[in-house]
């Protein structure tokens, strides 16, 4: 087995940098796993997170393969077959929508098809989200779509921290995980020891991100900080927020989210992705069903638009901000008051 | 400075001259479907594997003729027959060597018996019990594959994966004519030839992709020739000539486990019957086209060269049509009784570990059988 050569802390690690640690630290602790993708090699991804794997592990381990995602996700689900586990990476979120095929009808249902005889552990990168001024099909938020695929895990960091240890537990998983990575986080800064990663999180824990009294945000990913400054400039109205990060969508962590709701009795759900049809709207639908004596108002969504991915220029109009969140905040406490 | 001027000043490196990477002749088929029986070809081919083909075939008609009869008792939800295409499927599963893995479309059931599967699990997904009714690592046989294309890649990756672990093992992928159109074929075999993984691609051309002739298919030449822009050999073969089908998979089998890389075999043959028992071919082609492909049956051509070398008599013709009969007749039994399932197996294999929504709602079907048992046992006691 490869020892991983000891890197001292001396500054603030990138998201991209402790998601490219996870998956040294998975190749050198298990030879099974394997990387695949376009640009993965040499280049080390349009985000270097797959930076230098290649060299170290071999193009074997780290392949750059044809550009076609179907057929990246085809043959990682062979290679599955016989007993690798395949990191796969979409290069963004739009351009795994060829492979959604191979996604649904055979990686999410591979294991329940064969009776447990045939389990898929395999991990889909898929950088996702706006926000980075990206041109058109570089910032969808295609969550919905994998969350109402049973079979799959999903799961999106917003810290450096997570994104390390859920990229673990996501490679270590038996089962296909579509691994959300939330682009305009790759270059947030954290401080984070390499040297001691944090413990591996199982998948499902959702994890209070900051207490409150007044309402609950419910939220993940890229909208994560936005809420924390929400929160933060709440405080000024004397509303106290308490922040909810999910971590993982699917399992969903009810229990966490519930007992914050009935703590607060008042949520908000807030996602980059369309509401109708999105995952607000069945976060919003759990959290009634297991809340509603507590509730002082009803569960509201702030989410992106139903459009489209909008232009660059036009996409601070189509995210969910600071402004958005606490006027949703304020009516709920007009609900309350009225 | 003028532009022209600078980019006088400029002096790139003239573009290397363009040379192809290798000759696509040897990858070229041949114009004509390789034939074996009734050539000269025949006397060559071994005695044994003949006899052996011709039990095969005889034994995947009979099954096919019993599954369709299945279908009609409704003891099958649906059944593809590949009554006329029986060459193809026994010799892709009698290339194979036992390490090797097969990867069927949802018409190959024949291959899947061929190869050794118990006849009653190979048709788990057709009868409604379940989707695949065996490990496929223990017979190393995927599941039968209902959409068209996707598990060609998984072939290749398998292939790859192998190759990587140091292991001598071959991937057979079989696919329809109709197949070829899919997105999927086209990746599996770019990333089969670029990986050089030890991949055969079968590609059964029966003349309808259920309804949609093969000229509406494709424009190429032929299905092999698509072989050629991936850089791979193609090769055309009579469909329903046994011997020439084992030779040339045979042939693509050990090339690939030799390190020669993928190769794409194309089988002319011809559903004689419907697609599925859901389908109407009178409505798409005439009985005359039928009729004569009956000449070209692949039973017919084989018992022809059989007889004529004198490697049949009506002994081993009755042994081997009791033995299908035997077959037959046991299949018969199996599939009329009822499968046991258990509702609770619904929740068992979608995630390793369930997940807590599915541990409330398979709660909530419990609590659903339990109440409709004790209503049924009320019943019983009334009637009583």
């Amino acid at each position: 087995m490869t020892t991983v050569a000891a890197k001292p802390a001396t500054k603030p690690a990138t998201m991209a940098q402790a998601l490219g640690r996870a998956l040294r630290d998975s190749m050198a602790e298990d030879p099974s796993v394997h990387v695949l993708g376009e640009d993965v090699g040499a280049l080390g991804g349009v985000f270097r997170v797959t930076d230098g794997l290649a060299e170290e592990f071999g193009e074997d381990r780290c392949t750059d393969t044809p550009l076609a995602e179907a057929g990246i996700l085809g043959t990682a689900v062979g290679m599955a077959m016989y007993g690798l586990r395949p990191v796969v990476e979409m290069q963004f979120d739009a351009f795994a929508y060829p492979a959604f095929e191979q996604l649904i009808s055979h990686v999410a249902r591979m294991r329940n098809r064969t009776r447990g005889a045939m389990p898929m552990p395999i991990t889909v990168r898929v950088p996702y989200g706006g926000g980075i001024g990206g041109v058109e099909h570089h910032s969808d938020s295609s969550e919905a779509y994998y969350m109402a695929t049973p079979g799959l895990h999903v799961v999106t960091p917003a810290t450096v921290a997570d994104a390390y240890g859920l990229l673990r537990a996501s490679i270590a998983s038996d089962d296909p995980v579509v691994f959300l990575e939330p682009k305009r986080l790759y270059w947030s800064k954290a401080d984070w020891n390499p040297d001691a990663p944090q413990a591996v999180e199982p998948i499902g824990r959702a994890v209070v991100r900051r207490p409150g009294r007044s309402a609950t945000l419910i939220t993940y990913g890229p909208s994560l900080p936005v809420c924390l400054e929400a929160a933060e400039a709440a405080r000024a109205e004397g509303w106290g927020l308490e922040v909810v990060d999910l971590r993982s969508l699917v399992p969903f962590d009810d229990e966490t989210v519930a007992a914050s709701v009935r703590r607060t009795g008042r949520a908000v759900v807030v996602h980059e992705s369309g509401g109708f049809g999105g995952p607000g709207g069945e976060i919003a639908a759990r959290v009634t069903e297991r809340c509603f004596h507590h509730l002082e108002a009803p569960v509201l969504r702030v989410a992106g638009f139903d459009i489209p991915y909008p232009p660059p220029m036009l996409e601070k109009h189509h995210l969910p901000g600071v402004d958005r969140i606490l006027d949703a905040v304020a009516r709920l406490q007009w609900e309350a008051e009225n | 400075m003028t532009v022209m001027e600078q980019r006088g000043a400029y002096r790139p490196t003239p573009p290397p001259a363009w040379q192809p990477r290798t000759d696509p002749a040897p990858l070229l088929p041949d114009a004509e479907p390789y034939r074996v029986l009734g050539t000269e070809a025949a006397a060559k081919a071994d005695p044994g594997l003949l006899r052996r083909l011709y039990a095969e075939l005889v034994r995947g008609r009979r099954y096919n003729t019993q599954a369709t009869a299945l279908t009609k008792q409704g003891r099958l939800a649906v059944y593809p027959s590949s009554t006329g295409q029986e060459a193809c499927e026994v010799a892709a599963a009698l290339a194979l060597k036992e390490r090797d893995w097969l990867f069927p479309s949802y018409r190959d059931t024949l291959a899947v018996v061929a190869r050794g599967l118990d006849p009653v699990s190979a048709l788990t997904l057709l009868r409604g019990d379940w989707h695949t009714g065996y490990d496929p690592r223990e017979h190393r046989v995927a599941p039968l594959c209902t959409p068209l294309a996707t598990q060609l890649p998984h072939a290749v990756g398998l292939a790859h994966a192998a190759r990587l672990k140091g292991d001598d093992v071959v991937a057979l992928a079989m696919v329809g004519d109709g197949g070829t159109s899919e997105g999927d074929f086209h990746e599996a075999l770019n990333f089969a030839a670029v990986w050089q993984a030890p991949v055969v691609f079968l590609v059964q051309n029966n003349g309808f992709a259920i309804s949609v002739p093969l000229a509406k298919q494709t424009a190429a030449p032929s299905l092999a020739h698509k072989a050629v822009g991936y850089g791979m050999p193609g090769r055309l073969v009579d469909g329903n000539d046994a011997a020439a089908m084992h030779e040339v998979l045979s042939e693509a089998v050990a090339r690939a486990r030799e390190g020669g890389g993928p190769t794409l075999v194309e089988a002319v043959t011809y559903r004689m019957e419907a697609h599925t028992n859901a389908d109407d071919a009178t409505r798409y082609r005439r009985d005359a086209e039928v009729d004569a492909w009956r000449d070209h049956d692949p039973i017919l051509l084989l018992e022809r060269e059989l007889t004529e070398r004198g490697l049949l008599d009506d002994d081993i013709r009755r042994q081997v049509a009791q033995d299908a009969e035997t077959m037959a007749a046991d299949l018969r039994e199996r599939m009329n009784q009822d499968p046991l399932l258990d509702p609770m197996d619904l929740f068992t294999h979608v995630y390793a570990e369930q997940t807590s929504h599915l541990r409330e709602q398979a709660a909530q079907l419990r609590a659903e059988l339990a109440a409709a048992s004790e209503e049924a046992d009320a019943s019983e006691g009334e009637t009583r």
